[in-house]
């Protein structure tokens, strides 16, 4: 009786310090960023998520997240794929070189792409010949964003293909299935929760990327301007309504990329107790 | 097992193809349509002139239409002026650079982009309008802060940006020491005195804009030294929140204008870059400067602004923008042997503000 007791104050005391932390650091802004926004009235609000300049940060941003999915996805795959059924020397190397990224500050990785492909560059001759414009345009945002959300998709699919070892492509590939049967059969149902849950981690990383990316985007209104940096130049030309206008549209994506995580979370693990 | 790989690495390399092909054809912009009806200009300039430039882009996109039938859109960016010129180096397709000194456009011409000589391209030393460094204060002034020797006292709290990356924050600096200077002191006394005002400072915001954000919507600090423009906006977008103190020197501040000679004749930009520069020093133009709070070169079209009140201080926005206070002393850059010698002495590394800042 007292040892329950004393569990009720610590759960209580719990339950309390994390409710508060969470008012202050989470809830509260979030009412304040969905106030602001609507301070000056819907019409406001309306007029300024579809000012035009507005509309192509979305658009881009859209453009950014879709396109680092779709290489990430491929790239996630391939190397957690290369890692967990592969023998190599220099393995542990590339395992940890594709968790670069988790500890390297994004604006690091900004500078590395702007060195790398800017004009003191030893191949920007040649881009410039091609008529190829890396950074300071869209290929340079995608790359950015690319570099900075790569692990995730990786990273959440190696832990279930080690699990799952190699018992099951193998007997497939004895009874003569090819590599394409024993992948969209055996390997990618296994993985298919995993890996979906990568690509929300990283459409959420993307879509938020501030760093690297205002490094590289040369800052050209209606070019390059990805959402964030679109919240950042409106919130410095004193639209407030603006800038927390746009914050509340991005809020709204990554409550529905935190909803998806939810129910995929819920049918892969139904899916795993069938 | 190599033709399951063969297979990833088969989609892997077409949509890596596919992306590239679609990423190319969207670079920034600047170019001519093939029709020719349309044009596309970018102007990488510095953090206050936002809004100058908004309403200026309408006014010469009516202007270059009656003047050649094209139909021309202009790419703003916007920044800290040496972080602009720098992404210009980089391999920013600006086809022109509006900066806030001759400085930084400078630092463009180094990388080889523009030619020599671009400083007499236009009229007055490129600098189609001009402004100088005031004080921002709070309302009623509290601390009582009338001139630069106030911002050494130990109770006021400083705003202005960092002058390695900001032109703005380089004209403060200037017209800081320009004060001291005024006022007697040695070299060594003055290296002194700015050493004290930079103790003072609170924030050092990369950028002008920046600084202002601080003092204006984060309440930090008691005088935000601001670029005559960015004093006024603020006091225009808080009314009866501010004071503009006018101290009694101060420094002409010349942004200075170029065509990035390399990019636009790659793009074939020159003539409608050039045109956007001229056009800069129109009556419509200056008069627009002027309603934006920038001091036009033409002296007829200032002598319409000039304050018309006593004292130099501003506590309200002039009725019909009459704002210039015309009778400070003003030194400029020549003063301190041009942009190359202040920024060897003052802004390089190693130079007079790293000694005084690094102190700390």
């Amino acid at each position: 009786m007292q040892i329950r007791n004393d569990k009720g104050i610590v759960k209580w005391l719990l339950i309390g310090l994390c409710t508060v932390f969470l008012l202050v650091t989470l809830v509260l802004p979030l009412v304040y960023v969905i106030y602001t926004a609507l301070r000056e009235g819907f019409q406001a609000y309306l007029a300024s998520v579809t000012d035009t300049y507005a509309v192509k940060a979305i658009l881009l941003t859209v453009k950014v997240v879709i396109i680092t999915v779709v290489i990430n996805s491929v790239f996630g795959i391939f190397a957690a794929w290369l890692i967990t059924r592969f023998q190599f020397h220099g393995k542990k190397i590339i395992s940890t070189l594709i968790d670069l990224p988790l500890t390297i500050s994004p604006i690091i990785a900004g500078l590395i792409f702007v060195l790398t492909f800017g004009r003191q560059s030893a191949i920007y001759p040649l881009l410039e010949k091609w008529g190829i414009q890396i950074i300071f345009a869209v290929p340079g945002v995608v790359l950015a964003t690319i570099f900075v959300t790569f692990p995730f998709i990786s990273r959440e699919i190696i832990p279930v293909l080690t699990v799952e070892g190699t018992d099951e492509e193998e007997a497939a590939a004895l009874m003569g299935a090819n590599g394409f049967q024993i992948f969209t059969q055996i390997t990618f149902p296994h993985i298919k929760w995993a890996f979906l849950y990568g690509v929300v981690l990283c459409s959420a990383r993307a879509m938020g990327e501030f760093g690297a990316v205002s490094v590289l985007s040369g800052h050209l209104r209606g070019i390059t301007n990805t959402m964030p940096l679109y919240i950042e130049l409106l919130y410095q030309a004193f639209d407030f309504t603006g800038a927390f206008a746009m914050s509340s549209i991005l809020v709204i994506m990554a409550l529905i990329i935190l909803v998806l995580r939810n129910i995929l979370e819920y049918r892969g693990r139904k899916e795993m107790d069938a | 097992m190599k033709k399951r790989l063969l297979t990833l690495l088969t989609v892997a390399a077409l949509t890596v193809g596919s992306l590239a092909g679609c990423g190319s054809g969207n670079s920034a912009g600047g170019t001519q349509s093939a029709d020719g009806k349309s044009v596309e200009i970018t102007n990488v300039s510095y953090d206050p002139t936002r809004e100058l430039y908004e309403a200026y882009n309408k006014i010469f996109q009516k202007h270059w239409k009656e003047k050649s039938g094209q139909d021309v859109s202009i790419v703003q960016s916007h920044g800290g002026s040496g972080k602009q010129a720098l992404e210009v180096a980089n391999g920013l397709q600006a086809d022109v650079v509006t900066l806030a000194l001759e400085g930084d456009v400078d630092a463009v011409k180094d990388a080889g982009l523009i030619d020599d000589g671009y400083v007499d391209e236009f009229p007055l030393d490129s600098s189609p309008y001009t402004s100088s460094i005031v004080f921002l204060v709070r309302k009623g002034n509290p601390k009582k802060i009338l001139d630069w020797n106030d911002l050494l006292r130990d109770d006021v709290g400083v705003i202005t940006p960092n002058p390695k990356t900001s032109g703005g924050a380089r004209w403060n600096y200037l017209a800081a020491w320009y004060y001291f200077e005024k006022q007697g002191q040695s070299e060594d006394e003055i290296r002194e005195s700015m050493k004290k005002l930079y103790e003072h400072v609170l924030v050092l915001d990369s950028g002008a804009r920046g600084a202002t954000t601080s003092f204006v919507e984060n309440g930090q600090g008691d005088v935000l030294l601001a670029w005559e423009n960015e004093a006024f906006l603020s006091l225009d977008e808080h009314p009866g929140e501010y004071e503009i103190v006018v101290p009694s020197v101060s420094i002409l501040c010349q942004p200075t204008v170029a065509v990035v000679d390399k990019v636009v004749d790659q793009r074939g930009t020159r003539e409608v870059s050039e045109e956007y520069l001229n056009y800069l020093y129109s009556d419509e133009a200056q008069k627009l400067e002027a309603e934006w709070y920038y001091r036009p070169s033409n002296e007829e079209i200032l002598n319409q602004y000039k304050f018309q009140g006593e004292g130099n201080t501003i506590t309200e926005m002039p009725v019909d923008h009459k704002w210039i206070i015309t009778d400070i002393d003003l030194t400029n850059i020549d003063h301190f042997g041009g942009w190359s010698e202040a920024t060897q002495k003052h802004f390089a590394d190693g130079g007079v503000f790293d000694s005084i800042y690094e102190e700390k």
